[in-house]
């Protein structure tokens, strides 16, 4: 199976959308979140929104770890790899994110040494190959990543690698929903669940949704088939009054979730008592930090940071797009002083973060019926 | 006086990528401080004129690593670059000078490895290798060698390229399929852990434009070889400079599935990768078949198709529709491509 073509088929696609037009009720207004920044890219790139009756409105959750962190994370971990010999590794996603003095990229011109890496284990083999220098990851990711970097502590740990650690910042999907749910600024039918995430806790963390807050959820693949069928799944559930939670994403996730990844955490983590997310304040128990077993490959605890709290610009409304509450083109900075090349905050740089999804696929679309009609 | 336009306090790697930042500071910069006439759009070469004698000329540097790569190396891709933006500029390239900026402690076969790479190519496109300079700097300062060729050429006859001249109707031509260099140059350095059977695209586009424009010469609008930033990059140029839009068809792209499914694996979209041996061309609508078939007859033009059309609205940019009807804008690139994570 090819799983990109046959979950791309344009004639399924098609009968699907149609699916969608016939359930939804002309007379209801739906509002469905995506949680997480990868849908959200998804439904941009493939012109989904397109399909859709002018009734079903997709509302851009939190569930983009880059975009949610504090600028000032950002600037700690920085200010680590300002000490000479240490090398600050991250993730592609991580080198245009600005911190108060630059991105990472903009620090590498300035002579810090960053390197991009496209898993820890990566940052675990520069450390062991540059042994003069010391490597610093810096984290980042929900429940998703977090397992690879709990794998590449234990083997930092057994294998005595010393010139490595880690600068945690991974969070939990849970808490995030939860605020979204509690926020009174939020109404929402349904709930399109985070597909990566899932593999790995499963299914089991979102029932209380169902059960207490009665929304559905339908735990979603990527492909644009995938997303097109799990909204189709949660406009059933609603015409029929029902609430549980599904899983569209079958192929890939399991109920259980993945019990060798959920025991490397528990290993390797434990939940901060408080974390503060951009937008959504302080949640408690909604972050990771490195337990005391491992505290030597803990870059908090082996460098001094000064932790300090930095608030975001005053115009800038990258809260408030985390939230849902308001669609990116809405924040009065967009394509005005924050841009993919001058971002004020990271939801417009980050692959997952919605003003760049908007920004790149999405806000230039004017007069487009013509167009394409003439095209096409 | 002309004024500089360019504000950034220092040159980044995003200066160099071939996007916005670049564009940035040459029309910021560059243009302003250089060219006499710098509200003129920046075309790939400069066409000349003698008191009646027309020559084309262009220059472009290289810097790839690695050096050698599945399809070429560096010395092929410097004779072919500036050949191709000769082509596309409407104009046969004649001859070459070339400089060579080496590294001390480059071994020497590796450079004799490039040159007689770059006198093949340069044997292959029918250009002559008129001279040349060579520096040499310490060792760590230039990533083995750096190479900057100089091109001039010959107008080829009746052939007139200036994105002032598109119109909306016009239709998009792309002579092969995208992505191919970039990918093979990505999975050459190593850092992934990828394999494909990809080669660069690396040839000289020389021939497939002659053929073009001999049967649709007076319908060709407008010319660009895709390298850095990609199909996006020069189909955003156009757009900016002809005030018009640029509507891309998704299921007409030419893409290879291994650079499809490489690009799908690191989250990148072939329309942003670099291409060495392929060009766009616009061309009034009655002279698209003529320009179509003489590229499809032409050998190594077997690929070439109508990606596209250009169309009033959205002035100024590139939309591709999707293979459900849906759309999506493409913009120009800002920096690297940076493989996503998530």
């Amino acid at each position: 199976m090819k799983f990109v073509d046959e979950f791309r088929e344009p004639e399924v696609i098609t009968k699907t959308a149609e699916e969608i037009r016939r359930l939804a009720d002309p007379k209801r207004h739906y509002r469905i979140m995506e949680v997480c920044g990868g849908h959200t890219h998804a439904i941009y790139r493939f012109g989904l929104k397109d399909l859709l009756p002018s009734n079903i409105e997709l509302i851009h959750g939190p569930g983009c770890p880059v975009c949610v962190l504090p600028m000032g994370r950002i600037d700690d971990g920085l200010e680590i790899a300002q000490q000479p010999d240490v090398i600050f590794a991250a993730f592609g996603d991580m080198m245009r994110v600005p911190g108060t003095q630059g991105s990472p990229l903009e620090h590498k011109a300035r002579g810090m040494d960053v390197r991009i890496v496209y898993s820890p284990s990566d940052a675990l083999k520069l450390a062991q190959s540059n042994p003069e220098k010391h490597v610093m990851f810096f984290a980042i990711g929900f429940e998703t990543t977090a397992p690879s970097t709990a794998l590449t502590l234990v083997r930092a740990k057994a294998d005595s690698v010393h010139n490595f650690s880690v600068f945690c910042n991974h969070v939990t999907i849970i808490p995030a929903i939860r605020a979204i749910l509690d926020s009174p600024d939020m109404r929402l039918d349904a709930f399109i669940g985070p597909g990566h995430v899932s593999t790995v806790i499963g299914c089991r963390p979102y029932e209380w949704i169902a059960v207490n807050e009665k929304k559905p959820v339908a735990v979603s693949g990527f492909e644009p088939l995938d997303i097109l069928q799990s909204i189709v799944m949660v406009l059933r559930q609603l015409r029929k009054g029902e609430a549980k939670i599904e899983n569209q994403y079958k192929r890939v996730v399991p109920w259980e979730g993945n019990r060798a990844a959920l025991r490397a955490m528990a290993e390797v983590f434990e939940l901060r008592p408080y974390f503060e997310w951009r937008g959504l304040g302080f949640i408690s128990q909604s972050a990771l930090r490195i337990t005391d077993s491992y505290a030597e490959w803990d870059a908090e605890q082996r460098f001094q940071v000064a932790g300090v709290r930095v608030t975001d610009p005053k115009a800038a409304q990258c809260g408030e797009v985390l939230k849902g509450v308001l669609k990116p083109h809405q924040c009065k900075l967009f394509a005005k002083e924050c841009t993919p090349e001058h971002p004020v905050g990271a939801l417009m740089v980050s692959s997952e973060g919605s003003c760049a999804a908007y920004f790149n696929y999405e806000h230039r679309k004017t007069a487009m019926v013509s167009s394409i009609a003439s095209v096409v | 006086m002309p004024q500089v336009r360019f504000r950034e306090p220092q040159i980044e790697m995003a200066h160099g990528a071939g996007g916005k930042a670049s564009r940035r500071l040459v029309e910021g910069l560059f243009a302003p401080l250089l060219f006499s006439c710098s509200s003129e759009p920046l075309g790939d070469a400069a066409h000349l004129d003698f008191s009646g004698t027309r020559i084309a000329i262009t220059t472009d540097s290289f810097v790839v690593k690695p050096l050698s790569f599945p399809g070429g190396s560096i010395g092929e891709l410097a004779v072919n670059g500036t050949v191709n933006d000769l082509a596309v500029s409407g104009a046969k390239a004649e001859a070459l000078v070339v400089t060579y900026v080496l590294e001390a402690g480059l071994p020497t076969p590796v450079l004799e490895a490039e040159v007689r790479a770059m006198g093949k190519a340069a044997r292959d496109a029918g250009v002559t290798i008129a001279g040349g300079d060579t520096k040499v700097v310490e060792h760590g300062k230039a990533d083995f060698m750096y190479i900057t060729t100089t091109g001039i050429g010959r107008p080829l006859h009746a052939v007139r390229v200036d994105p002032r001249s598109v119109r909306s109707g016009d239709k998009v031509l792309l002579s092969g399929p995208i992505g191919d260099h970039g990918i093979t140059i990505l999975l050459a350095r190593g850092e992934l852990d990828l394999e494909a059977d990809l080669r660069s695209d690396t040839r000289s586009v020389l021939p497939l434009v002659e053929a073009m424009t001999k049967a649709a010469g007076p319908g060709v609008r407008w010319m660009r070889d895709p390298t850095r930033g990609g199909v996006a990059t020069s189909l955003n140029e156009l757009a900016r400079d002809c005030g018009l839009a640029i509507v891309l068809t998704e299921e007409q792209l030419p893409v290879r599935g291994a650079v499809r499914g490489a690009c799908e694996l690191l989250g990148l979209d072939p329309l942003h990768i670099a291409n060495e041996g392929q060009f766009l061309a616009v061309v009034a609508p009655e002279y698209a078949d003529a320009a179509l078939n003489a590229l499809n007859l032409c050998p190594g033009g077997e690929e070439a198709r109508v990606i596209g059309q250009v169309c009033e609205q959205p002035a100024g940019a590139v939309l591709v529709t999707t293979l459900y009807g849906g759309s999506r804008i493409v913009d120009m690139l800002v920096g690297d491509p940076l493989p996503r994570i998530c």
